[in-house]
């Protein structure tokens, strides 16, 4: 009986550790090539994980502080901006076409009354001083970049993109899904009698 | 005015602020703004009051900033291409 206690025990400590070490092991094991990694690279060493998301949170200051109140809520609900063209008109005196701005995607041309997607236009803005890693933009960053310059001026924006027909980079049907998403959501603002500014063009 | 600059992995850093109007200020948002354009950046100034249509002009040298400018955003140039998967 004195015995038996302190075995039973012992039986049930083996077996817990055999429960256990599997993990352990796999634990100690990423443990392990974490650490090495960061012996091999300074850079991840460094790598905060919450950075890229402050970053985006005062990239997304920033363009809200630049854009029109009606553009900022586009952005906010749609995920993407439109910008007049402000190049050439149609017969009624209105923009002949309109962009999409897509964070880190090409700008797509298209029709406004046809809703016919006429091209993209692929444009970066990379940093090649790379202060934190990379050469990209926080997301919002890049969308005002491209509206600042589209806005500024367009000819030498479109200028020093790459053009290309559409779908390219980015589905053909999921542009024309925002188009819609974008014509209800604007019926929807008019409906609560809220502004609704026309041709805000580029320059 | 104050001259801010995108950065990647950080959104805006504050490079100069100072009030034009002061020469000390004045110079030094002159250097700051130079070193930007030498080190390759586009410059651009938000125009438009809030409630007004809002839009940016580019700029190429300080002289072209207008002087009651609030701020110069500084933003790598542009350039063609961006490869990327389909969204």
């Amino acid at each position: 009986m004195s015995l038996a206690l302190p075995t039973g025990v012992i039986i049930i400590l083996v077996l817990l550790w055999e429960l256990i070490r599997p993990a352990l092991k796999g634990a100690m094991a990423h443990q392990r090539l974490i650490w090495s990694l960061r012996q091999r690279s300074p850079a991840l060493a460094g790598y905060d994980p919450g950075r890229e998301r402050r970053a985006e949170r005062r990239a997304r200051a920033l363009l809200r502080s630049c854009i029109d109140e009606h553009d900022w809520a586009m952005y906010q609900d749609l995920g993407f901006l439109r910008v007049w063209d402000g190049l050439s008109t149609g017969p009624d005196g209105a923009p002949a076409y309109a962009y999409l701005i897509y964070p880190h995607k090409p700008i797509v041309a298209y029709l406004p009354e046809s809703r016919e997607l006429l091209s993209e236009y692929c444009v970066a803005f990379p940093d090649h001083s790379k202060p934190y890693g990379s050469s990209r933009l926080p997301h919002s960053d890049d969308v005002l970049a491209k509206w600042m310059a589209l806005t500024a001026d367009e000819r030498r924006l479109i200028g020093e993109a790459n053009m290309h027909l559409p779908g390219r980079q980015i589905e053909p049907e999921r542009v024309k899904r925002d188009l819609a998403r974008l014509a209800r959501w604007e019926q929807q603002r008019l409906g609560r009698g809220e502004r609704v500014p026309g041709n805000v063009r580029a320059a | 005015m104050k001259l801010l600059r995108m950065k990647p992995g950080h959104g805006e850093v504050m490079l100069a602020e100072g009030d034009v109007e002061v020469p000390e200020d004045e110079r030094e948002l002159i250097e700051a703004f130079r070193r930007e354009l030498d080190a390759g950046m586009w410059a651009a100034v938000p125009t438009g009051a809030p409630g007004c249509r809002r839009e940016a002009e580019l700029v190429k040298s300080f002289a072209e900033v207008p002087r009651d400018a609030e701020r110069v955003i500084f933003f790598p140039r542009a350039a063609g291409g961006a490869p990327g998967a389909t969204l």
